[in-house]
């Protein structure tokens, strides 16, 4: 144990910030926390879900000006349209998820304890899709960025509460999803903490990096960049890529994990998507 | 239905919101894959009619982002009159719906 | 001349369609919408150019009753946020213009009677440069510039 805090407190002082391998997740959530609380200590707590425009003045006027009429709103119609409309065998969507599918898309993703994996929202929706003997939508962009556009907006404002069942696979895949946070990778050999923590604020040529915190609350997300929706596991993969490290699928077990793992760290704050971005 | 508009009246003046749904492609992006050109596709006209006044005619090129949105202001307008938005893009493609003001 | 450009554009969209609607209810005839876009003015590659072909002169005179809002620094050139307000009287059209925009005008707003001197869109930027207002009041133009910075490249991929 003495060992242990002798190097944490060693890789405090060079201001390298590491989650030991032994912590339990609830140790290392409020470490993750008091971190960026303290690093950003002008930004409010609950406005970390909102990303670079929490730190931001100028960025976050121009969202604001996007957020008086966010092209998210189409998607948003257009995936409430898709999700009532039934399926070949006449069942809908409501009938796969708890409340008709209505306000329950902020607890995921979960450890599903009968399955061993980890459930996703958009796996959720492909999922349902199958058993009601529908093909699958790709997991990137189009009619499941659509789908869970509208599912995220019934859920806005609802506080996100990933609970880690006490099941040793629940605690491996959070433990994957934490290593493939902290692992360097790419021909950059760089990892998401990187940016998202030891340089979160700072700049990246032309870019801001937005902390960690708060990172996922507001996918899918409507991008700019883009030019329209798409979910979590796309930026993941784009992510990857600007590393020049091998992406991994979309809804692979590793993103999960990754998914479990960064969505855990944002418990607390509200879930707020779909969300624009550059 | 390409349109979701919002119409407001206060104090006298209403506040008309629009947000189009259309690509706007300038016509010199190039397709990722085939690396070809592809071709322009752009809203040119946006018109908006309130009891059979036009209150805005927008001319538009490429250069309106995509998914376009606008916003403006008319005196007069009382809850509950009919405001009509109209589009036709350098296809000859057009769309256009009314709102109620609020 | 007109009419092939008319017949081309009536060509497959009048018999169904919502142009053909549009057309039947009155609210949009084909030379209507041909004879107001100022094709010259939105392919102008120069900024004179573009308000000549508007207007018919570029001799601007500059206001400080028009105010632009918009960001000193573009989060993404392809979305900036602009609003072009005005207290001129008489104020009869709003054009923005992006200067260094390979086609500078972006767009006209020709405001009804009763329509106030404010617009509100979001607009493609190729590069820093001035986001021109342009306002026409009776046979003059007003005008006022705001620079926006616009930079390409980071991790935003």
């Amino acid at each position: 144990m003495k060992k242990l805090l002798t190097a944490t407190l060693v890789l405090g002082l060079l201001g390298i910030f590491a989650l030991p391998a032994q912590a339990t997740p609830q140790e290392d959530l409020e470490k993750f926390q008091n971190y960026f609380y303290k690093k950003f200590p002008n930004t409010p707590k609950d406005d970390f879900i909102n990303g670079v425009y929490s730190i931001d003045a100028d960025s976050r006027e121009q969202w604001e000006s996007i957020e008086e009429f966010p092209p998210y709103e189409l998607s948003i119609e257009k995936g409430e349209k898709l999700f009532n409309t039934p399926f070949k065998n006449g069942k809908t969507y409501a009938s796969c998820f708890e409340n008709d599918g209505i306000g329950i898309a902020h607890r995921y993703p979960f450890f599903d304890t009968s399955a061993g994996e980890v459930i996703t929202l958009e796996l959720a929706i492909n999922r349902c899709r199958e058993a009601n003997g529908e093909e699958p939508l790709k997991y990137e962009k189009g009619d499941i960025a659509d789908i869970s556009a509208h599912m995220k907006y019934t859920s806005r404002g609802n506080t996100i509460n990933i609970v880690i069942p006490d099941d040793p696979r629940a605690l491996a895949a959070y433990e994957r999803g934490k290593k493939n946070f902290y692992a360097k990778r790419g021909q950059m050999n760089m990892a998401c903490a990187d940016c998202h923590i030891h340089n979160a604020g700072n700049k990246i040529r032309a870019d801001l990096l937005s902390p960690a915190l708060g990172q996922v609350t507001h996918f899918p997300v409507y991008r700019s960049k883009w030019g329209g929706m798409g979910t979590l596991h796309r930026r993941y993969g784009g992510c990857n890529k600007q590393v020049r490290a091998k992406p991994y699928k979309a809804q692979s077990p590793e993103y999960r994990a990754l998914e479990y793992f960064h969505t855990y760290m944002s418990n607390g704050l509200a879930s707020n998507g779909p969300g624009a971005r550059k | 239905m390409s349109i979701k508009m919002r119409a407001a009246a206060q104090d006298g003046v209403t506040t008309i919101k629009a947000l189009i749904s259309h690509p706007m492609e300038t016509g010199t992006r190039k397709d990722k894959k085939t690396g070809e050109k592809i071709p322009a596709h752009f809203i040119q006209e946006v018109v908006c009619e309130h009891n059979g006044n036009t209150v805005m005619t927008a001319q538009w090129g490429p250069a309106i982002s995509k998914n376009p949105y606008l916003s403006f202001r008319f005196t007069g307008g009382n809850a509950g009159d009919t405001v009509k938005l109209s589009w036709v893009d350098n296809k000859g493609n057009s769309d256009s719906s009314e709102a109620s003001i609020n | 001349m007109t009419s092939m450009k008319r017949r081309t554009f009536l060509k497959g969209s009048v018999a169904t369609g919502a142009v053909g609607m549009a057309i039947s209810a009155g609210l949009l005839t084909p030379r209507m919408v041909l004879a107001a876009w100022p094709k010259a003015a939105f392919e102008a590659t120069t900024v004179d150019d573009a308000i000549n072909g508007l207007f018919g002169s570029s001799g601007l005179t500059g206001s400080e009753q028009i105010k632009i809002k918009a960001p000193d620094i573009a989060e993404n050139g392809a979305v900036v946020p602009i609003s072009v307000e005005t207290d001129i009287s008489g104020a009869e059209s709003i054009s923005v213009i992006a200067e260094k925009n390979a086609q500078p005008l972006a767009a006209s707003f020709v405001l009804g009677a009763g329509t106030e001197g404010y617009v509100s869109t979001r607009i493609k930027m190729g590069k820093t440069a001035s986001v021109i207002a342009v306002v026409k009041a009776g046979d003059k133009l007003y005008s006022t510039g705001k620079e926006v910075k616009v930079t390409i490249g980071g991790c935003g991929g």
